[in-house]
């Protein structure tokens, strides 16, 4: 039976990672590489490294970082963060990266989901969207997606840009709410739902994790394919291990 | 002295994964220019994802080389479309040929949106390896292991399979025929599972 995933996002800033609540107020939580390392001895299934300065600063994505943790790693590592062209896109792949992850750029251009699967197949494309709760024109209620680290609405819903990324190639989808970001009161389960029933390509849920029933909510009422957290891992709130024997526990397939 | 092992770049996918893992597990790893490279291949790799029509990129000159060397007894090993590649075809490309060592055809996972048994197509993510053999490509693999997949098309549970997994239906998911061996998922995205059939197919090499 296919596990569900459990993913840890590293967010990069300078080479150090680092976390933040609603996209800001962040602060330092080690190396990349020596994180990675740990996680894949605690059990990780996936690693992110989201390079997120990238999109504001305008930077290419943190080769030496994505070697750094590629070196020793056989498990499967996407890159995100400022990919907004092909090369940008070679480049992580060049490092290391397995899979890329775009979300501004293919919001701006999405074609570029169909240029990168054509060239590394569509198991290599992530297409992240950030989203939160909103009410349309027509007192509709939608989700909202973002642009730009969540600062620029991009007029979009979440469920409907999903269908588009996968038909364009996309081969997941991350979706992280903008609303439960950081805040540790658990995933959006309503809005991850709605997306993974509306699309054949896995869904990674993010934003929100705190506890560890989080987890199995997500990949109940969620429809969760896998699941990605941050900053309930770094500070050692709670080990890989410890979180995959409490989704056994409830009957959620793990690899453990 | 290390096994030179030819990893076969017929442009289906990045290859800096495999090369990575296969540096790992000890093996000298170089890309074959042209057929004729494959002459002092001590085993080769065809790796791949995506779509079989890649595939025709291995023409009649390289299934000559290849078959030529797996007749010798050298090792082979399929990863991915590479494994689909071992059998005679397959349905998502009907007009073109597999190498044919392996009796079958190649299909889709049948995807099922019924609420409380989703099965999504592709196949992404880890999956347990039902044991069905003892085969050398499986050696020190235990029942039940997990590997990671990336793929919608199978092939089918037949003698020849090692080892067979589950998602909607059971698929084969390592194989291994004489010197001929294939698994379904990334070894070298599966951890120390992964590292483990790499090395069993390096001691096939010798």
């Amino acid at each position: 039976m296919l596990s569900k995933r459990i993913i840890a996002c590293l967010d990069v800033r300078d080479g150090q990672v680092v976390k933040g609540i609603n996209f800001e107020g962040l602060r330092s939580a080690g190396d990349p590489a020596d994180l990675a390392r740990r996680y894949n001895l605690e059990g990780i299934d996936e690693l992110v490294i989201l390079d997120i300065t990238a999109t504001l600063e305008r930077r290419r994505a943190m080769a030496d970082t994505i070697r750094a943790v590629a070196r020793e790693l056989f498990i499967p590592l996407a890159v995100g963060g400022g990919i907004k062209t092909e090369d940008d896109a070679a480049a992580a792949v060049e490092a290391g990266a397995d899979k890329v992850s775009l979300n501004s750029a293919a919001l701006l251009n999405p074609g570029l989901l169909t240029t990168l699967a054509n060239r590394y197949g569509s198991q290599a494309v992530v297409c992240a969207i950030d989203a939160k709760h909103a009410v349309d024109a027509n007192g509709n209620k939608i989700y909202a997606v973002y642009s730009r680290s969540g600062s620029t609405a991009a007029n979009r819903d979440a469920v409907e840009w999903a269908r588009e990324a996968e038909q364009r190639g996309a081969g997941e989808i991350l979706l992280t709410s903008i609303d439960r970001d950081g805040t540790k009161i658990g995933f959006d389960c309503e809005m991850t739902a709605a997306v993974s029933r509306a699309v054949s390509i896995p869904v990674i849920a993010s934003g929100g994790a705190g506890r560890l029933h989080d987890f199995v909510d997500v990949f109940t009422a969620g429809a969760a394919d896998a699941a990605l957290a941050a900053s309930i891992f770094h500070y050692a709130e709670t080990s890989v291990h410890a979180l995959k024997a409490h989704l056994r526990a409830h009957h959620i397939p793990v690899r453990l | 002295m290390q096994s030179r092992v030819a990893l076969i770049d017929y442009k289906a996918g990045n290859l800096t994964s495999v090369r990575k893992a296969l540096a790992a597990v000890g093996a000298e790893v170089y890309t074959p220019e042209q057929p004729s490279d494959l002459a002092d291949a001590q085993g080769i790799i065809v790796p791949g994802v995506g779509h079989f029509g890649a595939t025709a990129a291995l023409d009649a000159e390289w299934t000559d080389a290849i078959l030529a060397r797996v007749g010798e007894g050298r090792p082979l090993l399929g990863i991915c479309l590479g494994l689909q590649w071992l059998y005679e075809g397959s349905e998502e490309s009907p007009d073109l040929k597999g190498l044919g060592v392996l009796s079958g055809i190649c299909h889709k996972l049948k995807g099922d949106s019924t609420e409380g048994h989703i099965i999504k197509v592709p196949h992404v993510g880890w999956n347990s390896l039902d044991r069905l053999s003892n085969a050398p490509i499986i050696d020190g693999v235990a029942d039940g292991a997990q590997v990671y997949f990336t793929h919608s098309y199978v092939a089918p549970v037949t003698s020849d399979s090692a080892a067979a997994t589950t998602h909607g239906e059971r698929f084969a998911s390592i194989v291994q025929r004489g010197q001929v061996a294939g698994v379904q998922f990334h070894p070298e995205k599966s951890g120390e599972v992964g590292l483990q059939i790499l090395r069993n197919f390096m001691k096939m090499v010798g």
